[in-house]
C-alpha cells in the first residue's frame, strides 16, 4: 500500500499568506478567548472540592442541587459525568471553610435523598494548594519551552530556531485557546498533555528543516529558488509526517473513546495538540523561516564543520 | 552489511527474557490477605508470631493459601475475600491490641518470583482506591509553643539566681523582660546568655525601663520546626496504625507538610477522625486507700468507689485512680528516654511548661511517698502508662519516671508520652479520595484504551508495511514489555494518567519503525538494492529517532519535576517509554530484520509494501 503517491512537489510556499492568515485568526480568537473568557481551570488549580458520585438508577441533579444548596452551596455545580448516574460535585473555596470534613456533609446529605449513593470519587484541594499546582504548572511550560528553545539553538541556525520557536508556542496558545473557547476543564492532566505534545510536535519542525537543509546542500538542487527548496522539503517528508501522527493519534482516539470521563480532556488535548502540530510545523514554521530570508550561504558553514557520513536525521 | 554480531543478538535476547522475567508477575493478580504486623516496637514479627497465626488459622479452620514472613509482618494469603474477612476477625480477638490485622492484596506470583525481586507494579491510589492526605504543620504554632516553654524556663532561671525582673511578655515569637535597673538587667542578660543557647538576646532601653529582647535563633527555629514534623510525623504513624492499613505511606514533604496515603481505606470519614483526633494524657493520684486487693476486685465486678475511676495499667493489672485530674498532656513539652542519674535505672525525662511544672511542684510537695499514675486516653480509652511513687517534691518541671522498667518500656512510654499529642496543630490541605469501584474501573479503562489502540495500529501497520510492519509490530511489542519490566522493576507508582503514559508512548515509539520504514522505501525507490536500502534505511533514521525523542524528553523531565501526584505517574511512564522506544525501535526490530534477510546473499525483493515509483523522476 503507498498512499502517498506525490510526483510534483505541491506548492506550498505559494498559499503561505492563506496559511499565515488562518494562523494569525486562529491565533487572535485564541487569545481574545484567553484575554475575555479566561480558562475553567480545574479544581487542581483554584482550590475547591469535587465529590463524584454513582446512583443506582438516574440521577436527579435538581435533587441534588437541593441537597447541596441545603448545605449552604448555592454556587455549587452539579452535572452528569459521563452517564446519566454519574453526577460531578464542585464545590468553590469558601473563605473560613477548608476542612476537608466537607464532602462527608455532602455524602450525609446525600444519603439522606438515596441511601444507595455511592462516593466514587473526592478531590478537596486547599486554596494554597491551588496555587502552587498553579505555580509549578507554568512553571513546568516555561521550562519546557526554554529547553526546546536551547535545543533548536544548539540543533540549528538561529533563523530555524526562531521559526520552529514561533510555530511551537503558536500551538501551545491555540490548546489551551480552544479549552477556553469551549470552556473545557483545564486540569493537571490537560496541562501534561499540553506540554507532551509540545515535546512530540517540535520534532516535525526539526525534521521538516533538516530536510530543507539537506536540499539546501544539494548540488542537483542548487538552480531551484527558495520556496520551491521548501516546497520540496514538505512533499518529501509528508508521508512520513502523516503516518507516524495518524499511528500516534490511532492511540490517543483510543483513548478518547475507551478511556471514560477521567481520560477524555487529557485525550482532546493530545488531539487537538497532535492536529495542530503537524499543521504549524510545516506551513506556520517554514513560511517565517521563508521570510527571516533563509539562503544558500546561511549553511555554508555548518556544512564543513560537519564530519563526513555524520549528517543530521534525514527522512 | 545487514548482520549483527552475536554479542547484539545475545543483548536483545538477554533484554527481552529479563523483559519477560519483570513483566511476569503481573499477569499472576493479586489474592485477598491478611496482615499481622505488631503495633509496638518491643514486639517482633518473627517465627514465633508466624506459628501463633498458623495455629489461629488452624483451629478456626481457614486454609491459608500461603503464609510468609518478612521484617514488618507476617501475611497469609487466601482463596477468596469472604475467608479473608472471617479470618481478620479470628485473629484480631485472638491476637489482641498489641498487634495491627490488616486487609491486604498480596500478589499472587509464585515465591520464587518475588525471591528474586520480581513485583508486580505498584498501582497509584487513582487505581487501587484509597485515601491520599497532604497536611500542612502550623509552623507558628509550633514556634509559639518552644518560645513560651523558653520563657518559663528564662522565669525559673532567672529566680534561682534570685535576679529580680518586673514581667515576661510574649508577643508571636518574641519576648520581652522588663527590669527595674540596668545592673539587675546585665546580670539577667549574662546569665541568660549562659544558659539560653537557643535564643539571641538584646538588650534594650526604653522609656518604660530596661528590657531583654529575646528572640529563637534561626537554627533553633530550624530544629523547633524540624522536631515539631518529626513528633507529628510519629503521632501520625500511631494512629494511622489503628486504622489497620496494610501498607500506610506517611511522609514529610517539604519543610513544613506531611503526607498521608492509606492504600484500600474505603472509609474516609474515620480515617479522618483518626488522623484529627488528638489524644490525651492526664496525670492523676493514684486511690491508695483503694489498693488493697479486695476493693480492686469488687471494682473489677463494677463496684467501684466513689470519686474513683477503674483503670488497667500496661499489663492488665488494675488500679483505681481520682477521677480529678492532676495535670492534662498539653503541659508536657517533651519526654526523652534515659538513665536515672543515681540508680543507672533506665528512665523517661519529662519537660513540663511553666505553668504545668508550678501544679506539678504543688502536688508532689503534698503527695510524698504515694503514687501517681500517668493515663493515656486514645479512641476514648484510658490506659494507666506508668503508676510510680512520688519520691520527693519536683519543682523546675523536669520531672523523672523510673522503676520497673527496662531501655526499651522507657523508649515505648516516652514515645508515647510524645505522641499523645500533636506538636503543632495540623491541618488537611489537600484530599483525594478515590472509591474501590472507581480504582478497579479506571484499570480497566486504561488496558482497554491501550489495547484497543495497539490492535488498530497493528492491523494498520501490517497492511501497510507488510512484513516490516510486523516487524515494527514485534518491536513495539518488546516496548511494552520492556516498559512494564522497568517500571515494576523500579516499583514506581502506576496511576491512570500513567496508563495513558504508555498508550501514548506506543503511539510515539511507532514513529521510530515509520521514520525507518518509509526510509526504507525511499531508498528502494532512488533504485538502491533491498540490502542497501535496509542498512541505509536504519542508520539514516537513527538521527531522526534521536531528535524527536529529546524534546518529548525535555517536557517529560520537566513534568516530573513540576508535577505532582498522578501527572507525576504519567511523566515517570513517558520518560522511562522514550528510552525503551529507542531501543526497541531501533535495535530489537532492526536484529529481527538482520535476522530474516541479513544473511541472504541475493535479495531481490524486500516485503515492506508497494513502492511506488513516480513515472517522471526528478521533476
Amino acid at each position: 500500500m503507498e498512499w502517498f503517491r506525490i510526483s510534483r512537489d505541491i506548492p506550498f510556499m505559494r498559499h503561505a499568506l492563506l496559511f499565515n492568515v488562518i494562523s494569525i485568526v486562529t491565533f487572535l480568537i485564541a487569545v481574545g478567548s484567553l484575554a475575555t473568557r479566561g480558562l475553567n481551570l480545574g479544581v487542581d488549580f483554584t482550590g475547591g472540592t469535587v465529590v463524584e458520585v454513582a446512583y443506582v438508577e438516574a440521577a436527579d441533579l435538581g435533587k441534588i442541587r437541593d441537597s447541596v444548596a441545603r448545605l449552604g452551596f448555592t454556587d455549587a455545580s452539579v452535572q452528569n459525568f459521563g452517564t446519566s448516574r454519574d453526577v460531578l460535585i464542585r464545590l468553590p473555596v469558601k473563605q473560613g471553610l477548608t476542612s476537608a470534613q466537607l464532602s462527608e456533609r455532602v455524602m450525609d446529605e446525600l444519603r439522606k435523598d438515596d441511601p444507595k449513593v455511592e462516593m466514587r470519587r473526592v478531590e478537596f484541594v486547599g486554596p494554597q494548594v491551588g496555587q502552587e499546582l498553579f505555580e509549578n504548572g507554568a512553571l513546568a511550560l516555561l521550562f519546557v519551552s526554554i529547553g526546546i528553545v536551547l535545543y533548536l539553538w544548539l540543533r540549528f541556525e538561529w533563523k530555524f530556531g526562531v521559526a520552529a520557536v514561533i510555530a511551537n508556542l503558536h500551538d501551545v496558545i491555540i490548546i489551551i485557546g480552544i479549552f477556553s473557547l469551549f470552556q473545557w476543564e483545564f486540569s493537571l492532566p490537560v496541562l501534561a498533555a499540553v506540554l507532551a505534545v509540545l515535546g512530540y510536535s517540535v520534532n516535525e519542525s526539526v525534521v521538516v528543516f533538516d530536510r530543507v537543509r539537506e536540499t539546501f546542500r544539494n548540488r542537483r538542487m542548487r538552480n531551484l529558488t527558495v520556496p520551491k527548496i521548501i516546497d520540496h522539503a514538505i512533499t518529501r517528508t509528508m508521508s512520513r509526517t502523516i503516518i507516524t501522527h495518524g499511528s500516534t493519534q490511532i492511540m490517543v482516539c483510543s483513548m478518547l473513546i475507551f478511556g471514560g470521563e477521567t481520560l477524555f480532556h487529557f485525550a482532546l488535548a493530545l488531539t487537538i495538540g497532535i492536529l495542530f502540530g503537524i499543521y504549524s510545523s510545516v506551513l506556520v514554521a517554514s513560511p517565517i523561516v521563508m521570510y527571516l530570508g533563509v539562503s544558500r550561504e546561511d549553511l555554508a558553514r555548518p556544512e564543513v564543520e560537519r564530519k563526513p557520513g555524520e549528517d543530521g536525521a534525514v527522512v | 552489511m545487514n548482520r549483527y554480531p552475536l554479542w547484539k543478538y545475545i543483548i536483545i535476547a538477554a533484554a527481552i527474557v529479563l523483559g519477560c522475567f519483570y513483566t511476569l508477575p503481573n499477569f499472576f493478580g493479586e489474592a485477598p490477605a491478611v496482615q499481622v504486623s505488631p503495633l509496638r516496637a518491643t514486639l517482633k514479627a518473627d517465627t514465633a508470631l508466624m506459628s501463633r497465626v498458623e495455629q489461629i488459622l488452624e483451629k478456626g479452620g481457614f486454609k491459608p493459601g500461603a503464609i510468609f514472613l518478612d521484617p514488618q509482618s507476617v501475611k497469609a494469603r487466601f482463596a477468596d475475600t469472604d475467608t479473608q474477612i472471617r479470618a481478620k476477625d479470628a485473629l484480631q480477638s485472638q491476637l489482641g491490641e498489641d498487634y495491627i490485622v490488616a486487609l491486604n492484596l498480596l500478589s499472587n506470583s509464585p515465591g520464587w518470583l518475588s525471591a528474586l525481586g520480581a513485583l508486580p507494579m505498584y498501582l497509584g491510589l487513582d487505581l487501587r482506591g484509597g485515601v491520599y492526605f497532604l497536611l500542612q504543620v502550623d509552623m507558628r504554632a509550633a514556634l509559639a509553643k518552644k518560645v513560651e516553654s523558653l520563657s518559663s524556663d528564662i522565669r525559673s532561671g532567672l529566680r534561682e539566681k534570685r535576679i529580680q525582673y518586673n514581667g515576661i511578655a510574649r508577643t508571636g515569637q518574641t519576648l520581652t523582660v522588663r527590669f527595674r535597673d540596668e545592673a539587675m538587667r546585665d546580670r539577667a542578660l549574662a546569665e541568660l546568655t549562659r544558659t539560653m543557647p537557643d535564643l539571641a538576646l538584646k538588650s534594650e532601653e526604653a522609656a518604660s525601663g530596661y528590657r531583654i529582647v529575646a528572640t529563637l535563633k534561626p537554627e533553633a527555629q530550624r530544629r523547633t520546626q524540624d522536631f515539631a514534623l518529626q513528633q507529628n510525623i510519629t503521632t501520625l504513624r500511631n494512629r494511622v496504625n489503628e486504622l489497620g492499613v496494610a501498607e500506610p505511606i506517611i511522609q514529610q514533604q517539604g519543610a513544613d507538610r506531611v503526607v498521608v496515603q492509606l492504600p484500600g481505606v474505603q472509609d474516609t470519614a474515620k480515617a479522618k477522625d483518626i488522623l484529627g483526633r488528638t489524644a490525651t494524657l492526664e496525670v492523676r493520684m493514684v486511690a491508695e486507700e483503694h489498693s488493697d486487693p479486695a476493693t480492686l476486685q469488687a471494682a473489677v465486678a463494677g463496684q467501684v468507689p466513689f470519686g474513683d475511676e477503674l483503670y488497667y495499667e500496661r499489663g492488665g493489672v488494675p488500679i483505681l485512680v481520682r477521677k480529678q485530674v492532676v495535670l492534662t498532656g498539653d503541659r508536657i513539652n517533651d519526654a526523652q528516654p534515659g538513665f536515672d542519674q543515681q540508680t543507672s535505672e533506665p528512665a523517661v525525662h519529662i519537660t513540663l511548661d511553666g505553668v504545668g511544672a508550678r501544679i506539678f511542684q504543688l502536688v508532689t510537695r503534698e503527695n510524698v511517698g504515694k503514687r501517681m499514675a500517668i493515663l493515656l486516653f486514645e479512641k476514648g480509652k484510658g490506659e494507666v502508662v506508668t503508676a510510680p511513687v512520688i519520691r520527693t517534691e519536683i519543682g523546675g518541671g523536669r520531672v523523672q519516671i523510673s522503676g520497673r522498667m527496662n531501655t526499651q518500656e522507657a523508649r515505648d512510654v516516652s514515645l508515647l508520652l510524645r505522641a499523645g499529642a500533636l506538636a503543632a496543630p495540623m491541618e488537611i490541605i489537600e484530599e483525594r479520595t478515590v472509591g474501590p469501584s472507581l480504582g478497579a474501573e479506571n484499570i480497566r479503562i486504561g488496558f482497554q484504551s491501550t489495547w484497543y489502540g495497539f490492535g488498530v495500529l497493528t492491523v494498520f501497520m501490517i497492511a501497510y508495511y507488510m512484513l516490516f510492519g510486523v516487524v515494527s509490530i514485534i518491536a513495539l511489542t518488546s516496548n511494552v514489555l520492556f516498559l512494564v519490566a522497568l517500571l515494576s522493576l523500579l516499583q514506581a507508582t502506576l496511576t491512570l494518567p500513567g496508563m495513558a503514559g504508555i498508550a501514548l508512548t506506543l503511539g510515539m515509539a511507532i514513529d521510530a519503525n515509520v521514520l525507518i520504514n518509509e526510509r526504507i522505501r525511499e531508498e528502494l525507490r532512488a533504485g538502491n538494492t533491498p540490502q542497501a536500502a535496509i542498512h541505509a534505511g536504519y542508520e539514516r533514521a537513527w538521527g531522526t529517532i534521536l531528535d524527536s525523542n529529546v524534546t518529548t524528553l525535555i517536557a517529560g523531565l520537566a513534568l516530573f519535576a513540576f508535577g505532582s501526584g498522578p501527572v507525576k505517574g504519567f511523566a515517570v511512564v513517558l520518560c522511562l517509554g522514550i528510552l525503551t522506544s529507542i531501543f526497541s525501535a531501533v535495535v530489537v526490530s532492526r536484529g529481527i530484520v538482520n535476522l530474516y534477510y541479513g544473511g541472504r546473499r541475493r535479495l531481490d525483493r524486500v516485503s515492506i509494501g508497494q513502492v511506488w515509483k513516480p513515472a517522471a523522476q526528478g521533476k
